[in-house]
Formats: C-alpha cells, sequence, structure tokens
C-alpha cells in the first residue's frame, strides 16, 4: 500500500508522468476523445471544436501570465491577428500545414513588438500596455479594408491540403483535437527545459532570476513569442472553424474570457488551462440549454441570456478567486493525492 | 485656427470629465494599490440609476443626490465583500477581481434596463451661447464649471479635511498609519465610495452630453486609463493635467486624422499616446519614480 510520493532520483522527480497509473488513464482518456467525435452531433461537435481551442488560447496566455507572470490583456488582438492571417493566406489556396503555423509566427511577431514594454514596465503597467495594443489592433483591423474586409469581415475557405478538404465540423475535429494535443505536449515539455524554467524564474522574482544569470528581457520577449505563438494557432483554428471573421468576432471580452479561464483552471498549470477552458465553455453551453429549456414557461429568459452570461462569469471569477485562489488544477490534485494514498494518507 | 480652438475647446470640456473619473481611478490606487477596471460600470451605473430616479419625478437636484448616496454605499459594500478578501494577494488576482466584477455590474445593468440608449433628463439645455468668437454648448460650460467645482472641493479634501489627511498618509505608508490609529480599512472603504460616486457623477454628466446613456458609455471608463498613464499613476495633479491633455488630444487627432482613415481614430489616439508614454516614461510625467533596490 502506498503512503505517499519518495522520489529517489532526478529522472523520477522529472518525469511527465508520476505513476504508471498516470499514463495509462492518459492514452484511455485520448482513445475516448478520438472516438467521440465519430458518434457526436453536430452541436456537440462544435462545443468539442470551440472548447478545444479555447485550451489552446488558454494554454498560450497562461506561459505567458501563469508561468512569466507577465499580466496580458491583448489575447483577443493576437487571435484576431492569427485569424486574418489565415483568411488571407487560405483565400490564397495554401494548405492548411503551411496556414496554420505562419498564422501564428505572425501573431508571435505581433506579441513581441507589444512585449517591448515589458522591459521597462511590470503589472499593472503590462496589463495597460496589452490593453492599447488590443485597441490599436482592433482599429487597424477595422480600417484596413483591403487585407481584413473592415467592419463586414471576409470569408475564410474550408481547411485543405493536397485537394482534400475538411468541410465538416467533424472533419475539422480530427484537425482541432491533434492540435491541442500537440500544444499541450510541448507546454508540458517546455515547462521541463532551461527556458520553461527561466519563464518560472522571471515570475517568481525577476531581480533574483537577473542575478542568477537568466537574461531577464530575452526570457520575457520569448515568452511574448511563445504565448501569441499558440493565441495566434487558436486565432487562425477559430478562422477555420467559424468561417466568417469580422472585428466582432475578437472584443475585449474575448481577452477577459481567457484570462476568466485560467484564474478558473489555475495559474501555472498546464491541467488548469485545460480544466478553466472547458469548463467556461461548457458551463456557457450549459446556460444556454437551460435558458432554451425554460425558454417556453418564461419566454423573457431569451433576451436576458446575454447578462445572464455575462453575469454568471463575472460571479464564478469572484467566487473562484475568493474562495480558490489555485483553481480547479488544485482542486484535482486535493482529491486525486487524497484517493492516491488513501487510507494512509497524512 | 477657428477649428482648431474649436477643437481644443471640446477637448478641454470632455477631458475635464475624464479628470473626474481619473480622479477616481487614482483615489483607489494610492490607497490600496489596486486597478479599478470596474470603473467603467460605475459610471454605468451611475448614470441608470439617476434615469431610474428621475424617470420617478424626482427634481433633478433630489435624483442626482439619491444617485451619488446610492454610489457611495454600492462602493463601501463592494469593497467590503470582493476585495477585501483579497488584500496581499498578486496582481493579477486583484485585476481578475475587477473584471470580474466590471461583468457582474454590466449584467445587472443590462438585466434591468436592457441594451438600448435611454435619453437622460436634460440637466443642462444643450444650446450654444458664444464664448469670445467660439460658440459652445451651454452644457458644456456648465459640465466643466461643475467639475471644476468638484475637482476643487475633492482637493480641498484631501489638503484640510481629517479624512482626506488620513487618506494621504495612508497612500504613503500603511504601517505607519496604522499605527498613528488610523483605521487603514475605513479608509479602503471611504476611497471605493468616493471613486463611486465621482464615476456616477462623470456618467451623468457624460450621458447628459451625449444626449443618452447605452453599454458603450462603460467604454470611456477604459478612458481612464491612458489619463492616469499620462499624469503618472499616484498623482491627484497629474490626474486633472492628464484628463486635459488627453481630452484635447482625442479631439485634434479625431478633427485633424478621421478624414484620412475613416474615422474611429478619437477611439485609438489615447491608448497610442499610452503605449508611446510608456515607452518614454512609465511612471508618467507627474508619478513617483519607484527605484528598486534588493
Amino acid at each position: 500500500m502506498r503512503s505517499g510520493e519518495f522520489h529517489t532520483s532526478y529522472r523520477v522527480d522529472m518525469a511527465i508522468f508520476e505513476t504508471a497509473r498516470a499514463r495509462w488513464i492518459l492514452t484511455a482518456f485520448l482513445v475516448v476523445l478520438f472516438v467521440l467525435p465519430i458518434f457526436g452531433s453536430s452541436y456537440w461537435l462544435d462545443v468539442l471544436n470551440r472548447a478545444a481551442i479555447a485550451v489552446i488560447a488558454a494554454m498560450g496566455l497562461n506561459i505567458l501570465t501563469g508561468f512569466t507572470g507577465q499580466i496580458s490583456l491583448g489575447n483577443a488582438a493576437f487571435m484576431a491577428i492569427g485569424a486574418y492571417t489565415t483568411a488571407w493566406l487560405a483565400n490564397r489556396g495554401l494548405p492548411f500545414v503551411i496556414v496554420i503555423p505562419v498564422a501564428g509566427i505572425t501573431a508571435a511577431l505581433a506579441g513581441m513588438v507589444f512585449g517591448v514594454p515589458s522591459l521597462r514596465l511590470k503589472g499593472l503597467y503590462l496589463a495597460m500596455a496589452t490593453l492599447a495594443a488590443h485597441f490599436i489592433v482592433e482599429f487597424a483591423v477595422t480600417h484596413w479594408d483591403s487585407v481584413t474586409g473592415g467592419v463586414a469581415g471576409t470569408s475564410v475557405p474550408f481547411p485543405s491540403l493536397f485537394g482534400f478538404t475538411l468541410a465538416s465540423d467533424r472533419a475539422l475535429a480530427f484537425l482541432i483535437l491533434p492540435a491541442c494535443i500537440l500544444h499541450l505536449w510541448f507546454a508540458k515539455n517546455l515547462f521541463r527545459t532551461r527556458v520553461g524554467k527561466a519563464f518560472v524564474a522571471i515570475r517568481d522574482h525577476d531581480i533574483s532570476a537577473e542575478v542568477m544569470g537568466v537574461e531577464v528581457f530575452r526570457f520575457k520577449l520569448l515568452s511574448f513569442g511563445v504565448s501569441s505563438f499558440y493565441v495566434g494557432v487558436a486565432g487562425s483554428l477559430l478562422a477555420y472553424q467559424a468561417r466568417i471573421i469580422s472585428p466582432e468576432n475578437f472584443p475585449l471580452s474575448l481577452a477577459i474570457d481567457q484570462l476568466g479561464m485560467i484564474i478558473v483552471g489555475g495559474l501555472g498549470s498546464v491541467l488548469g488551462s485545460i480544466l478553466g477552458a472547458v469548463f467556461l465553455t461548457v458551463l456557457t453551453e450549459l446556460l444556454r440549454l437551460a435558458t432554451g429549456a425554460l425558454s417556453g414557461t418564461f419566454p423573457a429568459l431569451i433576451q436576458l441570456f446575454a447578462p445572464l452570461k455575462l453575469g454568471v462569469f463575472g460571479l464564478t471569477i469572484v467566487l473562484f478567486l475568493i474562495f480558490e485562489p489555485d483553481g480547479l488544477a488544485a482542486g484535482w490534485r486535493r482529491v486525486r493525492n487524497y484517493f492516491r494514498l488513501y487510507p494512509f494518507a497524512y | 485656427m477657428e477649428f482648431f480652438l474649436q477643437l481644443v475647446l471640446n477637448g478641454l470640456v470632455v477631458g475635464s470629465i475624464y479628470s473626474l473619473l481619473a480622479l477616481g481611478f487614482v483615489i483607489i490606487y494610492k490607497s490600496s494599490g489596486i486597478l479599478n477596471f470596474a470603473q467603467g460600470e460605475f459610471l454605468l451605473l451611475g448614470a441608470y440609476v439617476f434615469l431610474a430616479i428621475s424617470s420617478m419625478h424626482a427634481p433633478i437636484l433630489a435624483a442626482l443626490l439619491l444617485t451619488f448616496a446610492f454610489s457611495a454605499i454600492l462602493g463601501i459594500v463592494l469593497e467590503r465583500v470582493v476585495l477585501r478578501p483579497l488584500i496581499g494577494e498578486p496582481i493579477i488576482s486583484v485585476i481578475m477581481v475587477t473584471l470580474g466584477l466590471s461583468s457582474v455590474l454590466r449584467a445587472i445593468v443590462q438585466g434591468i434596463w436592457g441594451t438600448d440608449t435611454r435619453p437622460l433628463p436634460t440637466v443642462f439645455s444643450l444650446e450654444p451661447i458664444q464664448l469670445g468668437p467660439l460658440p459652445i454648448a451651454r452644457g458644456y460650460l456648465y459640465s466643466a464649471v461643475a467639475v471644476a467645482v468638484l475637482l476643487v472641493i475633492l482637493t480641498a479634501f484631501f489638503k484640510y479635511a481629517r479624512p482626506g489627511i488620513a487618506m494621504r498618509a495612508t497612500a504613503d505608508s500603511q504601517q505607519v498609519a496604522l499605527s498613528m490609529g488610523i483605521s487603514v480599512r475605513r479608509i479602503f472603504a471611504l476611497s471605493w465610495s468616493i471613486a463611486a460616486v465621482v464615476s456616477a457623477a462623470g456618467g451623468v454628466l457624460l450621458g447628459t452630453m451625449r444626449g443618452g446613456v447605452d453599454g458603450s458609455l462603460a467604454i470611456l471608463g477604459l478612458k481612464v486609463l491612458p489619463v492616469v498613464i499620462v499624469g503618472g499613476l499616484d498623482s491627484i495633479g497629474g490626474a486633472i493635467v492628464g484628463g486635459l491633455l488627453i481630452g484635447v488630444l482625442e479631439n485634434l487627432s479625431g478633427g485633424y486624422l478621421d478624414p484620412v482613415f475613416g474615422g474611429g481614430v478619437k477611439e485609438v489616439a489615447p491608448f497610442v499616446a499610452l503605449v508611446l508614454i510608456l515607452m518614454i516614461r512609465p511612471y508618467g510625467f507627474f508619478g513617483k519614480v519607484r527605484i528598486e533596490r534588493v
């Protein structure tokens, strides 16, 4: 019977899977995840796709905010950059294997430009710089008609590769899910490397990090780059999924939603990004279903859906911050450790 | 030249309201170190409460006073229930809680009043009068005067009134203030209620100027950020100067650049200024430069 975690070598301590059982559970989960789209209805496939996209975006934001400690309100802007790059390239007939990475890289470059002020700014000030980035990108997107289609927006063709087109939510799921898993896997491994540890050092204390030989500015910029790459890819997938994108797809509230996801899930945790993004996406859907079901008895409810969604979102964040500041990931860890060591936990 | 002066004049009037809002923002930041992203919603809620009370045929002045009383209580309650549990938590938590709060408040406003634009009762007539060579709406002038009076009252409050001095002491050092017998908690509550009241005043004035209230009023709350960055986050004088500067800047850039870009410059210009100032002088023109030592 186990009574605790006893790591006897660095190898074991660094391992991704703490136990062999964790590996089996994850494998089983992935198998179920890939079988699911074959049977899902089109509505739930849509939810699944959006949740997976949200997971990528939340993971990107978590790299910057949760792991490196740089607060960003510019996520919607970087998503927009990824999405519009996708629209522009895809309309010129390029396959998605080229379009998606290029969209990510474009967003990463933009992210690094707006990350430059982070050399001198911290915390509160950086939040404002990225907020400004949001409004500037929004202005550019609405006014650069020849590329973005302005307020009316622009359409995006189905993703294609060598003549195959992914023309349904089901087919898209088999593009979006692997992309999501790939990005999560990369993030999980990133924080086992020098670079990832430098990020965490900067978050914990930037001056100490500098004293210990971490080039703070370089790694901050790199963190902005990696994070914006994730967000750009999420934007690219969103463009493929939404088919038509306009500035309305990327409001400031999208950036706030994503911050909410990592708060609810847990800052500085890969698992937290997943849990938070899925939790908030599913919560919104449940709310939609509930108002839909009750609208027969209370017709006024349909108009109340938007404020209700907003209020539930805000309330969730406030309650989590007050009662569970470490998010769902911490709660999950508590439950898991309880059962893992049952009945000899002490 | 006339066009230029007209833009500057309008900018000063709108800017004076920004100053007022920025003051509310700076008061909270100075006393408790919290950036209040829900300021725009305070403004919105203030304007709607004023609308609701005055639609019950209350006289304007009574409606205004009731709105202020409501805002003051709202500020105290929010500080006690939402912000106090987060004292000492990391910045991101505090920023997020004000963002969450702003969602809840906006939801309440939308749920009760919907999203249509509602006309406000006219506090001032908008008939133009001649100011030298320039015509200016009477309401603008009154609004500028009202803001000036409020700013003078607040400045005097900080300089001479006991609670005002206590607030400045708290801003300087919470520990010293505590040891001098100042209740820092009460100061936090006071700063939130003052911020809510000035925001409500700003909301009513801006609502009157634009001829009605709707959700877009809350966006103006975010314009406070460039203002406080120009002035320096912790400077009351800076907030006033910054408000006027940003007001003039957005009107000038809107007036001259809108034909070039096809509109919308007014909304983005303050944020471009924000980025530039952050790169050149991150602590604003009047803020305290913080030197870090290990």
